[in-house]
């Protein structure tokens, strides 16, 4: 029972992950500014993250 | 026509338009009011306590910061009849949903937690067990969504926010000096000095007044109670009206703790309702009842954003006019968060300090990247059509969103290093 929920839910994640596959809104130069500084900016946070849970494990 | 003939037609087309908005109105409402949760009414008692009336001015300011990102939520619903996480999802791909749907579950379910402990350290100054309060709670909302009518859930929503007025009375009783809470509605500068401290209470009022399950939570609101492009004044109006009320609150609250506990350092709202308690018998309990009344507020709101996101995504029937039987799924998913952050709050020794900080962490991963979308989204005139926001509106909104950026990564960053601005 629980194998078949399990892969009916991944098969939804497949269909969802192909449905969504390419975006509809238009790709200009400030569109991909935006989301390649939006990337930035979550990886700074995950830096900082990483860093705090490093330290407070080492402390 | 006579003068009393016109008068007439006059007073038929406002009561027609007040009817019309009495129908219409609700998401902003709700959405504006339930941000003053749990966590929300601790920033105000301690920011009263700390810098007394004099922090006032600044609420007011952020009226028209909390209405201009919320306006955007009612027209994008409205247009496109879809809620935000599906909006991202077909427009910017399945990489930046799943962050922005994994990410809102997660943060929403942290903050559903930091809702209980509100509400259950409200209900302890009555001397009612967390146990008790937990389940109370879940039966209370589980009553609200499954008599299968939005209509419904909202007018009892309405009720709980009319309740959230209840600071104003409380106000009145500690008998305030009206003067010197007129001289905090003009700018000033709080302590007299810009300091760190300063600094951080102006982050964390900044932090209460904008969060991710906002956006999320009006957006599916507005699709849910089938607004279309014509109701998008009323949806404004009703979100102007929400962010006004929401900063009359908080200003009451400041006056409240202001009047009666100054210089006196507040950890929670809960605390700062007991020492009321002490002097002024009647405006701690409403605080403690308001303080109750906004985690209640907050956990309707927060629980039903998770929903309804994932019923999107995943494709289940995900409206509050279903009955559990025709959306299992979209109720599940409603209850699991709930019963799960309730059963945290009641696990013994568990880090509810620790998850408090870390909600405020979690939000400013994905409030950024929402606040983002929602402006591009905006200005797609493929999907807004003349519903897209204006030069005017862009600017403001891409200055407000700056702010709230910076501030808020500037505030998560304190939390994780507490000693950055000290």
């Amino acid at each position: 029972m629980f194998t078949n929920f399990m892969r009916k839910h991944f098969r939804k994640i497949h269909e969802i992950n192909e449905k969504y596959a390419t975006p509809s809104l238009v790709m200009s130069r400030p569109v991909k500014t935006c989301l390649l500084m939006l990337r930035c900016y979550l990886l700074l946070l995950v830096g900082l993250l990483l860093y705090k849970f490093i330290s407070v494990l080492t402390a | 026509m006579n003068i009393f003939t016109k008068l007439f037609y006059l007073f038929r087309r406002c009561w027609k338009a007040l009817r019309l908005f009495l129908i219409l109105s609700g998401p902003g409402l709700v959405v504006m009011i339930a941000d003053n949760d749990a966590g929300g009414i601790t920033t105000y008692a301690a920011t009263g306590a700390k810098y007394g009336y004099n922090f006032i001015w600044f609420l007011v300011a952020l009226v028209p910061v909390a209405y201009f990102v919320q306006e955007m939520t009612v027209r994008l619903g409205a247009v496109t009849k879809r809620g935000h996480a599906e909006a991202i999802f077909e427009n910017f791909g399945a990489f930046w949903g799943w962050f922005s749907l994994v990410d809102l579950v997660f943060c929403d379910w942290l903050t559903l937690i930091t809702e209980f402990i509100g509400m259950t350290a409200a209900l302890g100054i009555f001397g009612v067990p967390p146990w008790l309060t937990i389940l109370g709670v879940i039966a209370l909302m589980g009553f609200m969504v499954l008599n299968g009518r939005y209509w419904t859930w909202e007018k009892i929503t309405m009720v709980f926010c009319l309740l959230n007025l209840i600071y104003i009375p409380a106000a009145f009783w500690v008998k305030p000096d009206t003067h010197a809470v007129l001289q905090g509605i003009l700018p000033n500068l709080p302590g007299g000095k810009f300091d760190n401290q300063l600094f951080f209470f102006l982050m964390a009022n900044i932090g209460t007044t904008i969060a991710p399950w906002m956006i999320f939570f009006q957006q599916s609101a507005v699709v849910d109670k089938g607004m279309t492009e014509k109701d998008i004044p009323f949806g404004k109006f009703d979100t102007l009206l929400g962010s006004v009320l929401t900063v009359v609150v908080a200003a009451f609250i400041i006056i409240v703790v202001g009047t009666v506990l100054p210089g006196v350092e507040i950890d929670d709202a809960a605390q700062a309702s007991r020492m009321l308690m002490g002097s002024h018998g009647y405006a701690g309990t409403f605080m403690a009842i308001g303080l109750f009344d906004a985690g209640l507020l907050g956990a309707i709101c927060i629980s039903l954003a998770s929903s309804w996101a994932l019923g999107e995504i995943f494709g289940w029937a995900h409206s509050l006019n279903n009955k559990i039987k025709e959306a299992p799924w979209f109720y599940a998913a409603y209850f699991l968060a709930l019963i799960t952050a309730g059963g945290v709050v009641l696990i013994p020794g568990a880090p509810l300090v620790l998850i408090t900080l870390f909600v405020q962490v979690v939000a400013v991963t994905l409030l950024p990247a929402a606040l983002v979308f929602l402006i591009l989204l905006l200005n797609d005139e493929k999907t807004m059509g003349e519903y897209r926001n204006t030069l005017f509106e862009n600017i403001i909104n891409i200055g407000i969103v700056s702010v709230i950026v910076v501030l808020s990564s500037l505030y998560a960053a304190s939390a994780l290093f507490p000693g950055l601005f000290s």
